[in-house]
């Protein structure tokens, strides 16, 4: 019975991509914030190894620096930018909702209940920024390989 | 008297109101007690304009097979004991009507985040659980009910009400609960449905409970575990609207409001 008490769904809950469709666009903002905040963690960390080759002397750090000088390279970190806008984004609309602002006023809703918190404020806003990091993903690709 | 009420009152019983077309259910059917494996079972029935997914199933334990495990009582979304997942969706088979699916396969299955009792029937007692654990009752030592505070009535506004009424509706499904990806990961969390009742008391002006409710939900499996990713007010049937009420709490703790 303990054991049967712990049921969840584990990680299908968030992988099912079926979700995506039926919870609304601010359960895709969800994953996607966690997953670029862990492709930017990754990103932080590999980028302090990379760096961290300027102790190793000028030949070492100028590979390491031809390492994103590649048509692969290029796309990586327009995916780079693209995260970094993204969970910047859609990081101050979290933090100005769970501070409470945005959500509209508690009140008697009527059926058929649309949750106010939920508003069209809060998706144009994940829409937005989605848009804007796919603009500065596109500004950042005609850059690197103009 | 409206036009429709005319219509009403002028149909004869005989009148066919919507003709019946027939319908796919698969239920999944599972007895983790008994050890065995999820399976869906198929049937094939009747339904009309107005027939609700319960409807069908109770059609299904009527005619075709008397040992589907469903857990129902009021089929007029009041109690709270349907929530089941919908095609895929948590919702309340009571409420759901078949037409609005808008499909001729219908899969119900129990849902998500709690232990299964059997096929559709699910057990409450960890959702039972974290609600007693936020005190959903007002809280204060003078009331009517005890003797010599000399209180009779404690007057509220409509605005008064307004603040909380909302979170009131909550009848306990658990369709939240469900929704919610904290949940599919940590069986810990205090979860949407009993955040959303410290709020409705927290909320209330006549509640003195506020402190105590707070340091209950600000805890490691608490109220931080909440990412505002939505599905619960998604899926609420009731208005509730759980992830406004958490947020609200947050900015108690934050400091940002009293
Ligand atoms: C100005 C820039 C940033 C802002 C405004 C921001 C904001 C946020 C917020 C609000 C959350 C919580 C989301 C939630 O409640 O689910 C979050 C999560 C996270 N952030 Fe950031 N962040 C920023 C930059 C970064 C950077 C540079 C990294 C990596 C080094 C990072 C890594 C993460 C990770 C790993 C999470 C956890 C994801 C999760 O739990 O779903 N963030 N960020
Ligand atoms: S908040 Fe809504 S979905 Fe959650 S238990 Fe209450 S009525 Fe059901
Ligand atoms: S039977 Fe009571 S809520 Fe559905």
């Amino acid at each position: 019975m303990e054991k049967e008490n712990k049921a969840k769904e584990g990680i299908k809950g968030w992988i099912n991509p079926t979700k995506y469709g039926k919870f609304g666009i601010e359960r895709f903002a969800w994953i996607l914030m966690r997953i670029t905040g862990l492709g930017l963690l990754a990103y932080f960390i590999g980028h302090i190894y990379e760096t961290s080759h300027i102790l190793d002397g000028k030949a070492v750090w100028n590979a390491s620096l031809e390492l994103t000088q590649t048509t692969e390279g290029h796309i990586f970190l327009a995916l780079v930018i693209g995260m970094c806008v993204f969970h910047t984004g859609n990081g101050i609309r979290l933090m100005l909702g769970q501070m409470g602002y945005g959500l509209g006023k508690p009140g008697r809703p009527d059926y058929p209940y649309k949750p106010q918190s939920l508003n069209m404020k809060g998706k144009a806003c994940i829409y937005a920024t989605i848009g804007l990091a796919a603009l500065a993903m596109w500004y950042g690709m005609a850059v690197m390989f103009g | 008297m409206s036009n429709i009420s005319q219509e009403i009152s002028q149909e004869k019983s005989e009148t066919v109101l919507s003709p019946s077309k027939s319908i796919k259910l698969r239920i999944s059917r599972s007895n983790p007690e008994a050890g065995t494996e999820e399976k869906f079972d198929e049937f094939v029935i009747p339904v009309e304009k107005y027939t609700t997914v319960l409807d069908a199933i109770l059609n299904v334990k009527s005619h075709l097979d008397h040992s589907v495990a469903v857990r129902y009582s009021c089929r007029q979304a009041s109690c709270g004991s349907c929530g089941m997942k919908i095609n895929g969706k948590p919702k309340l088979a009571c409420f759901t009507k078949v037409s609005e699916l808008d499909t001729d396969t219908i899969t119900v299955e129990p849902m998500d985040n709690f232990p299964i009792v059997r096929d559709l029937a699910v057990n409450f007692t960890r959702m039972f659980n974290n609600h007693k654990k936020v005190m959903p009752y007002v809280v204060r030592d003078d009331s009517e009910i005890t003797p010599g505070t000399g209180v009779k009535e404690i007057l509220q506004t409509p605005e008064d009400v307004d603040k909380y009424i909302q979170f009131s509706s909550c009848i306990k499904c658990g369709l939240c609960n469900s929704a919610c990806p904290t949940m599919a990961m940590d069986t810990s969390f205090v979860g949407p449905q009993a955040l959303a009742q410290a709020y409705r008391y927290i909320a209330d002006t006549r509640d003195k409970g506020k402190n105590n409710r707070l340091k209950i939900i600000d805890e490691s499996h608490g109220i931080w575990r909440c990412h505002f990713a939505g599905s619960c007010s998604q899926v609420c049937p009731k208005g509730v609207d759980p992830a406004m009420g958490i947020q609200l709490l947050r900015s108690y703790l934050l400091g940002l409001r009293d």
